[in-house]
């Protein structure tokens, strides 16, 4: 039987590149788990379009997601206009307090900042970033690229709450993780080893060759030194991992590589500059490979190759993406097998997805709702359950609804970024604030969804329908037999059963509340 | 290992609900477990600087090593410069809000602590600490954890608390430890018929499989109940306690609204985080030091909130590691080894810097450049809270550790 599905599986990845590998024939289960895993979850409608053309089909398109068009998705992020707008823009049209109180404006007074409303300060990039993934994950049919810019932007987590960061963050996410987003691990280690964000964050641009000495500016004459910050969470958390086989003397050496590596006028447009005077020109070695003395800017080039090539970096990656894409711990043999397509691939992210679907382990029945929904995840699924969309309003309200569940959007403070795992979002705390958000939501009180219940309520029908309706809508008919036993209760409840005077029968139901309920269910906790 | 804790976690919780009595009588229950003793743990998450919290401002190799970041030694009518603890020892300035609990004998130190494992990651550092097992990660629990599943059975759900969105490492576990990000918003809310959602979700978590989240979902509606009861969230600070607008100030607020409403709080854990301070850290004043006047003033609203009730409180302060003893090249400090700890309440023997001063005089230095640890945080925790919680056998909250020599600072 193993056998046999093994033998479809090669069967289906000979048939070409083009096809992706999937259970032959996909049942509905499959397909919703597909839409769970590499989206936000389905919509109404969403399962039996992807059966339509094709469960592969759909995975391919995903793949590709330059070709899906996206209108509705752009036109509510068209709200948002700091999205597009430049780095020096940012500057300008965003001051930094104390910078506005220097302007020769006779009106600003210290503590004017405070008065300021919300849109006109610095932290409004952030909320419009923050508002951007939801509006996304909402709406956008690029659901696999979306995914993934989460993935790769808590894997180089920078914390829009330090210093100059929450300036930098949209050129971050909008040139280095995007792009890549499903293109080369090489270009995103590249792209945030020399992106003004990661610079500042992991503290890289002060880093000096040590005995240093400030030439010129306000700080001239005092002394600046190697920063090692940076180069320990490069190797322990962007590439080989805590266990992949560094030392202290490492961490040290590649912190002297990166010397010179900074931002020039970080307060204005910022860009990457390479500094030969900050640079450390002495011989190092890094990970047993020696760097001849004047290698300059080429020294930081080289750790980069190096650690790109490292066998601990493939390992790193693929157990990442197999905690994200299958099971909390990560089945070893399919960690091996994604590792060796990285390998193979130079670290090719769709050739690793590719892996990853193609595998037994993705589609195994006991991986099927195994995974708990991050906050953000929950609050993206939940929303399009109900076939809900958003405006760039509401989509501020719905960040802020996943920051009290605990994953606020870039202001996760370690570079870590955020946990991948269910101990770290199932508490006591975190669930109540679900079970709150599901309330808020199917009862409207989250101004700018617009979410249409209707469907769910089967006119002139029983309200044992309705539950069956409801059930097939949000969790495609995976409830357990408690939780229909459980809400069949519910629709017993005089409150639930509302008798009003236009009073229709038992369509009345409130489904809202039902919706809530099931939203707030341990199983719509999962994907 | 998560099957088998999620397995644990949904069993104990299906053997309560047979063995004990019906769920509502749990608040009876907590009547009786008025005044317990508790523990309260600050975890200062970022690794702060403890030659600039606790200043060994007569160590001779002190200024030098420490360049621009170095806090002036004590001296008479120099209110900005350290404030001197035993001649030896120092406070940073901004901890003044402390210094009566220090007079009073209430507040100890414990200098040149931390762990035996030499990591300089944040990660893993405070992995091992929250997990009690330096070096080793698979240790599926928390210390805390650990400790509470130690004490006498009481139906509480509010025995083991973390304020904040998550549940933090030390707490995970069989336990039944809950997180609360705020005690008012901790509850079902509804526009209309509360109480019917909240009944509504609970049942949906009451019964079915032994999971994690079922676990989970059950420990909160008793708690949602038990706190509606206690009316904790009402409580305003007492003894004109003020506390600073801040996460732990927020936290600590709470913690001891749920003292001093009876609920049965025994572990309760908060946050602090912005410590790790590579850059600009500052000196007298600046960056670390408003971080540790806001530690200050939270800590010291906290003992006045609390007031006599502070008799049955004993604080602990704790940090992943320490920083190096060379300013870097930022005017900051980079990751380094051992660090210094706070604890202080009722029974503390206070008054004194404890541990053996290891010195910073280069040959001293842990791998010739960080503060080395002659305190195993295990044997500080393992005292604070084998005291403090009556547990019988403290070291064996640490699997793998045989135990220390005391540090004699409980009485």
């Amino acid at each position: 039987m193993r056998r046999a599905f093994a033998l479809v599986l090669i069967l289906t990845l000979a048939a070409g590149p083009a096809a992706a590998a999937t259970p032959t024939p996909p049942d509905d289960a499959a397909i919703v788990h597909a839409l769970a895993r590499l989206g936000f979850g389905p919509r109404p409608g969403d399962v039996e379009r992807a059966k339509a053309m094709g469960l592969a089909t759909w995975i391919e398109r995903q793949l590709a997601p330059e070709r899906l068009d996206d209108r509705a998705a752009q036109q509510a992020l068209a709200a948002l206009p700091t999205l597009t707008m430049s780095l020096a823009d940012l500057r300008r049209a965003y001051p930094r307090p104390s910078e506005r109180q220097k302007t020769n404006d006779p009106q600003m007074v210290p503590g004017e900042m405070l008065r300021r409303p919300l849109e006109q300060r610095p932290f409004r990039i952030v909320a419009e970033m923050q508002a951007a993934r939801l509006v996304r994950a909402i709406e956008s049919e690029r659901q696999l690229e979306e995914v993934m810019v989460d993935f790769w932007f808590n894997h180089f987590n920078v914390f829009a709450g330090k210093g100059e960061v929450k300036w930098y963050l949209p050129s971050y996410e909008r040139e280095v993780i995007r792009p890549h987003a499903l293109g080369k691990f090489g270009d995103l280690l590249r792209g945030t080893a020399t992106h003004p964000a990661m610079l500042f964050y992991l503290d890289n641009w002060l880093s000096a060759r040590p005995d240093f000495t400030i030439p010129l500016g306000r700080n001239r004459g005092k002394k600046a030194g190697l920063n090692e910050n940076y180069a320990r969470e490069l190797m322990e958390l962007h590439t080989l991992g805590v266990d992949g086989g560094y030392t202290q003397k490492d961490v040290t050496e590649v912190a002297r590589a990166f010397t010179g590596w900074t931002i020039d006028r970080p307060r204005e447009d910022a860009r990457f500059v390479f500094r030969p005077l900050v640079h450390d020109n002495g011989e190092k070695t890094v990970l047993g490979t020696r760097l001849a003395a004047g290698g300059g800017r080429e020294d930081g080039e080289r750790v980069l190759a190096l650690l790109l090539r490292h066998p601990s970096t493939a390992k790193f990656v693929a157990t990442k993406l197999v905690r994200r894409f299958v099971a909390d711990d990560p089945p070893p043999a399919l960690v091996e097998r994604v590792a060796a397509t990285f390998r193979a691939t130079d670290g090719d992210v769709k050739a690793m997805l590719r892996t990853l679907v193609a595998a037994p382990e993705f589609w195994a029945p006991d991986a099927r709702r195994a995974k708990i929904k991050k906050p953000f995840e929950f609050v993206a699924s939940a929303v399009r359950a109900v076939d809900g969309h958003v405006d760039a309003k509401a989509a501020f309200l719905l960040a802020r609804a996943a920051a009290e569940m605990g994953e606020g959007l870039y202001i996760a403070t370690p570079p870590t970024g955020h946990p991948d795992r269910a101990e770290a979002w199932v508490n006591a705390g975190t669930l109540l604030a679900r079970m709150n958000f599901a309330l808020a939501l199917t009862q409207r009180r989250v101004p700018g969804v617009t979410l249409d219940l209707a469907p769910l309520t089967v006119e002139r029908a029983s309200p044992e329908a309705t539950l069956d309706r409801l059930l097939a809508t949000l969790l495609h008919g995976e409830a357990s037999a408690q939780t229909r036993a459980v809400l069949a209760a519910q629709l017993e409840h005089p409150e639930i059963r509302r008798q009003t005077p236009d009073d229709r029968g038992p369509a009345n139901t409130d489904v809202a509340k039902l919706a809530a309920l099931v939203i707030g269910s341990p199983e719509f906790q999962r994907r | 290992m998560l099957t088998r804790r999620a397995l644990l976690k949904g069993g104990a919780c299906a053997l309560a609900a047979v063995a004990a009595p019906p769920r509502f009588l749990a608040r009876a229950a907590a009547a009786t477990d008025a005044r317990k003793k508790v523990l309260v743990a600050v975890f200062q998450r970022g690794a702060v600087d403890g030659l600039s919290m606790i200043v060994p401002h007569a160590d001779r190799d002190y200024a030098a090593a420490r360049g621009s970041i170095a806090i002036r030694p004590p001296r008479a009518g120099d209110a900005g410069a350290a404030l001197d603890l035993d001649g030896f020892f120092g406070a940073h300035p901004a901890l003044a809000p402390l210094l009566p609990l220090w007079q009073s004998r209430a507040l100890a130190v414990v200098h040149a602590c931390g762990s035996p494992d030499a990591t300089r990651s944040h990660f893993d550092a405070q992995d091992y600490m929250e997990s009690g097992t330096p070096g080793v990660k698979s240790t599926p629990d928390g210390w805390l954890a650990r400790a509470a599943s130690n004490l006498p059975a009481t139906r509480s759900p509010f025995r083991a608390v973390a304020l904040g969105p998550t549940l933090p490492r030390a707490l995970r576990g069989d336990a039944g430890a809950i997180s609360v990000a705020s005690l008012e918003r901790f509850d079902v809310r509804s526009v209309a018929e509360a109480a019917v959602a909240r009944k509504g979700f609970e049942s949906l978590y009451e019964q079915g499989v032994k999971d994690l989240l079922h676990g989970t979902g059950r420990e909160t509606f008793e708690a949602v109940r038990m706190l509606k009861s206690a009316n904790a969230a009402r409580l305003s600070p007492a003894n004109g306690a003020a506390y600073p607008r801040s996460r732990l100030g927020d936290a600590l607020r709470q913690i001891a609204q749920l003292v001093r409403s009876d609920v049965g709080l025994e572990i309760g854990f908060a946050d602090a985080d912005g410590w790790d301070t590579h850059v600009g850290q500052g000196a007298e004043q600046g960056q670390l030091a408003n971080r540790l006047g806001d530690l200050a003033y939270a800590l010291a609203a906290f003992a006045q909130d609390l007031g006599d009730r502070m008799a049955d409180v004993v604080v602990l302060t704790m940090s992943e590691f320490g920083r190096t003893v060379a300013e870097n090249g930022n005017r900051g400090t980079d990751h380094g080894h051992a660090t210094a700890m706070l604890v202080f309440g009722g029974g503390v023997r206070g008054g004194k810097v404890y541990g053996r001063w290891p010195g910073l005089a280069r040959e001293r230095l842990f791998e010739g450049r960080d503060l080395a640890v002659t305190t195993d945080f295990r044997a500080l925790f393992s005292e604070v809270a084998g005291r403090q919680l009556g547990i019988a056998k403290p070291a064996s909250l640490f699997p793998g550790w045989t135990g220390g020599p005391a540090l004699g600072l409980m009485s």
